[in-house]
């Protein structure tokens, strides 16, 4: 618990881009507070930007993910790992709505951000992607120029002043680690970076939205170790202005770049094999990998790094 | 301006809601607009089939069944387009006989045969076969094409008299501009639908299965035989029916070409007519009922090639349904 | 061929006898389609090109249409090719922008609902209506009530275009890689500009080749014009393409080869010609763009 505490002591300030636009933030009910004293007690202190509880996610009729409870806390960077098949990537898709571009996905449960409810009624899915944006496992750079690419962003957000956009993309390219690869040919297609610069590329398109909150699927899964070295210093330099959820395969990297770890696994039902994700452990990385409470973490845990 | 709390920060002036936004009105609009052009092609189809019949409605009411009669005289006010259905039929025929068997070879000649290379060369010249319009088809055909065929068929014509099969189907009386000449101009026509149709069908025949007859030691012949063949039938057919589909409406060349002369006669080399080139030659000056029985007939081909192509296209999305396992 | 013997007495060489000669016949066959393809095609274009060359000039491109039995030296087809730009331009605006959204419906919006598929099946049974009836069509709901016009004739042209690029546009929608939309959304964009700003540029080399092989066919089409602009009598230009009979390229060719005379056959060679180069290069334009943009595809 008193780790919690000193991390979440800088975290306090009111991230930039909640104040930024037009879009207010919700009413301090006195429900609220009580739920996140509650909260607290359970989980440690510090914002929390998601509270998730009891959430399962069907597609269709299958339940991908069953009963998944926990906080993703501001300023850090929350792991996800587990096999395969067990709901990691999922459980992050619906921090921004993309599992509704799915059809027949569902998801059942209370998913809030910063208090608000991800999945009311009156919610529209493009304002909660512009707050939490997402980086994918394979890049996918617009066939657009590089410029472009990131101009994208800001500019269906409303931005087209040239010098306005200069200033995000060159911005944006610096956050990304890109721009002094690639400041000489800002015109040139983004199709022609190489793997690590093409997601580095995404990853600046990202950040020129500024979001509240990155989301990662597995970033690095199809790059080489360099440009994989380069996009985990890049995840630790941006931490202080934002909040990072990554879906990694790769148990070395949540150890070198996570602060939290949150480790899923299958669960079959053996009388009507059928199988569903489930949210096995979350804690601290440090505490989850050296003393993993639940057998199931063993496992994994020291299975792989044995 | 906030203040910090532990549920998060206090809000200031506006919506309660943090992430509320309505859907926005362009987005919904364009979605409509989408619609609405994919619905054109429906509203496209029923309002022809409609405007069309109610154009000829009293040819339908004054002949009867008398549309099927083989008595087009405009003189005497008489309208039956026995003529033009035997001609249509004829000549897709006569064209089907010569385009497919070269379509499918076509086919089969760059799926199997020639190597990638030198496929695109070919299927280039066969591309081009496609943009020559169809009334330079026809402009060639009766200045040029159809004369020089017209000394071939008195040849033949005079060589089959009397003789027992040959006889009445190529002997006199002959013409350049006949049944004969416009099915083979408009073989020429189909044949670039009916190669890329079937190109495309052969192409997706799994090559583990021509693997495996290969493996076996079999011939060129053999594979295609056994292999490609048995994929491949349905979806043939389906282009086959597609090229029918066209040559019966193909109406230009045909209205040069055919000979312009309503008859039913088992003689191919002697001249004709077919449906739509009597529309095409005869309703710039036809009025009333004449008029009426030309849409008729216009009627009834739209009728008859939507039934092709609704069999073909059914034909064909079974076959690649039955090849992709569902 | 040498028999290659290994250890005991392995025949290797080709089967004989009749799957050796069976297949040698095919495989002559087959190329001799492929002939049988060239030579009409050859004769045409020859025929076309040798007949035509000699008439076309600057003069005869641009001067006005003189009566049928005016030899070969006078006059020019200048109204029919002037009537085929605007018609078949008028067409293209009307029928791509609506035939690109009927794709944009078909693959990203309705197409595996039962409306969709339903549309998309009868779409395609649409490109295989004849084209003259598109031609009765407009007469029956245009043109008796407003007159020929080069407008109706559009209108004819572009109900025959607008399924070809319904078909070409949705087949290079679907190309487009799911991994670019998701890109978009995730950055708050909403479907509409999902579609517009990166779906379409995606695809848009596809797009444009597809549209510039339905304008060549509509260019070359008849019979939808015999019904609609009327053509044959008109000699003089008509500029205005929203009212009055007009000509147009083919259908100029179609009553001049009907004609008896010598020079109104040689003026329709020459408009032929001109047919065929216009088809040509707007067919020549589509491989150019699709071989541009194939650069920009992964």
């Amino acid at each position: 618990m008193e780790q919690s505490e000193q991390e979440s002591v800088t975290g306090r300030q009111v991230p930039e881009s909640a104040t930024r636009q037009d879009v207010p933030l919700p009413e301090p009910a006195a429900l609220q507070a009580r739920e996140a004293a509650a909260q607290q007690e359970a989980w440690g202190s510090g914002e929390h930007v998601f509270d998730v509880k009891n959430t399962s996610v069907y597609y269709g009729s299958f339940r991908a993910v069953t009963d998944v409870s926990l906080a993703i806390y501001e300023h850090e960077i929350t792991a996800f790992i587990g096999p395969s098949g067990c709901g990691k990537t999922t459980v992050l898709r619906s921090l921004n709505r993309m599992n509704d571009l799915v059809v027949g996905a569902r998801v059942e449960g209370d998913v809030r951000y910063r208090g608000a409810p991800l999945y009311g009624k009156d919610v529209s899915p493009i304002a909660v992607r512009r707050r939490i944006g997402m980086v994918f496992q394979k890049p996918n750079p617009f066939p657009k120029s590089i410029y472009d690419n990131i101009a994208y962003g800001p500019r269906i957000n409303g931005q087209h002043n040239k010098k306005k956009l200069d200033e995000i993309v060159e911005r944006s390219l610096r956050q990304a680690a890109l721009w002094d690869e690639v400041k000489d040919r800002l015109n040139k297609s983004g199709l022609g970076l190489s793997g690590g610069q093409a997601q580095r590329l995404c990853i600046a398109r990202t950040l020129a939205v500024e979001p509240d909150v990155v989301l990662m699927d597995e970033p690095c899964s199809a790059l080489d170790p360099i440009a994989t070295g380069a996009i985990e210093d890049l995840m630790q330099e941006i931490k202080s202005k934002y909040t990072i959820v990554i879906v990694t395969h790769n148990m070395q990297q949540a150890t070198r770049v996570s602060d939290r770890t949150a480790f899923y696994s299958v669960l079959v039902n053996p009388t009507s094999d059928t199988r569903t994700g489930v949210l096995v452990e979350y804690a601290p990385t440090a505490q989850l990998f050296e003393d993993p409470q639940d057998d199931r973490t063993k496992a994994y845990v020291t299975g792989r790094m044995g | 301006m906030t203040t910090v709390t532990e549920a998060g920060p206090a809000a200031p002036a506006g919506p309660a809601h943090p992430l509320d936004q309505r859907r926005p009105l362009g987005d919904r609009s364009f979605q409509i607009l989408a619609l609405a052009c994919g619905l054109l092609v429906l509203v496209i189809l029923v309002l022809i089939a409609v405007s069309t019949s109610q154009q000829a409605s009293s040819w339908f009411t004054t002949e009867g069944w008398g549309i099927f009669k083989n008595n087009w005289n405009p003189a005497a006010n008489t309208y039956g387009a026995l003529a033009f259905i035997y001609g249509t039929a004829i000549t897709a025929i006569i064209a089907l006989i010569m385009a497919v068997p070269v379509s499918v070879g076509i086919a089969l000649l760059l799926t199997e045969v020639v190597p990638y290379r030198w496929s695109r060369p070919i299927v280039y010249v066969v591309d081009l076969l496609a943009v020559v319009p169809s009334v330079v088809w026809g402009l060639w055909g009766i200045l040029v094409f159809a004369p020089w065929l017209n000394t071939i068929y008195a040849h033949i014509g005079s060589a089959v008299t009397g003789i027992w099969v040959l006889g009445p189907l190529f002997g006199p009386p002959t013409s350049g501009a006949s049944f004969f000449t416009c099915g083979i101009i408009l073989a020429f026509m189909i044949t670039p639908i009916v190669t890329s149709l079937s190109r495309e069908v052969i192409a997706t025949v799994p090559a583990i299965d021509k693997e495996g007859a290969y493996a076996l030691g079999a011939t060129r012949l053999e594979m295609i035989r056994g292999a490609v063949w048995p994929h491949s039938q349905g979806g043939v057919v389906g282009a086959v029916l597609l090229g029918m589909g066209r040559a019966m409406g193909e109406t230009i060349a045909a209205a040069l070409v055919i000979g312009s002369s309503p008859a039913i006669t088992s003689h191919l080399f002697a001249p004709g007519y077919n449906m739509p080139a009597v529309i095409a030659n005869e309703f710039g000056e036809a009025f009333g009922l004449q008029r009426a029985a030309l849409m008729g007939i216009g009627v009834l081909l739209f009728v008859i090639t939507i039934i092709v192509n609704v069999i073909a296209r059914g034909v064909v999305e079974r076959s690649a349904r039955r090849k992709r396992g569902t | 061929m040498a028999a290659v013997t290994g250890q005991q007495n392995v025949d290797l060489r080709e089967p004989k006898g009749w799957r050796r000669t069976s297949n040698r016949i095919v495989t002559v066959l087959m190329v001799l389609a492929f002939v049988l393809v060239i030579i009409p095609l050859g004769f045409v274009l020859v025929t076309v090109v040798a007949k035509g060359i000699s008439i076309i000039s600057v003069t005869f491109l641009t001067s006005q249409i003189p009566p049928n039995v005016a030899p070969a030296d006078v006059g020019g087809i200048w109204p029919a090719i002037l009537g085929t730009l605007e018609i078949v331009g008028l067409a293209t605006l009307m029928a791509v922008p609506l035939g690109i959204l009927g794709a944009i419906y078909l693959n990203e919006y309705g197409g595996r609902g039962p409306l969709g598929v339903l549309i998309g099946f009868m779409s395609d049974v649409m490109t295989g209506v004849p084209s003259i009836i598109m031609g009765l069509f407009i007469f029956s709901i245009w043109v008796l009530h407003f007159g020929y016009s080069g407008f109706a004739g559009a209108l004819a042209l572009g109900c025959l275009m607008l399924p070809i690029v319904i078909r070409s546009t949705y087949e290079m929608l679907r190309l487009v890689p799911n991994s670019l939309r998701e890109g978009s959304y995730a950055l708050g964009a909403t479907k509409a500009r999902v579609t517009l700003t990166v779906v379409l540029p995606a695809a848009i080399g596809g797009i444009v080749s597809g549209a510039l092989l339905a304008v060549a066919r509509a260019a070359g089409e008849t019979a939808p014009l015999i019904f609609t602009i009327l053509g044959g009598l008109t000699l003089a230009t008509n500029p205005n393409v929203f009212s009055g009979a007009t000509t147009a390229l083919p259908l100029l060719i179609f009553s001049n080869a009907s004609s008896p005379y010598v020079g109104a056959q040689a003026r329709g060679w020459g408009a032929a010609l001109t047919l065929i180069v216009i088809c040509f290069v707007l067919m020549i334009a589509a491989r150019l763009v699709t071989a541009r943009f194939a650069r920009y595809s992964r």
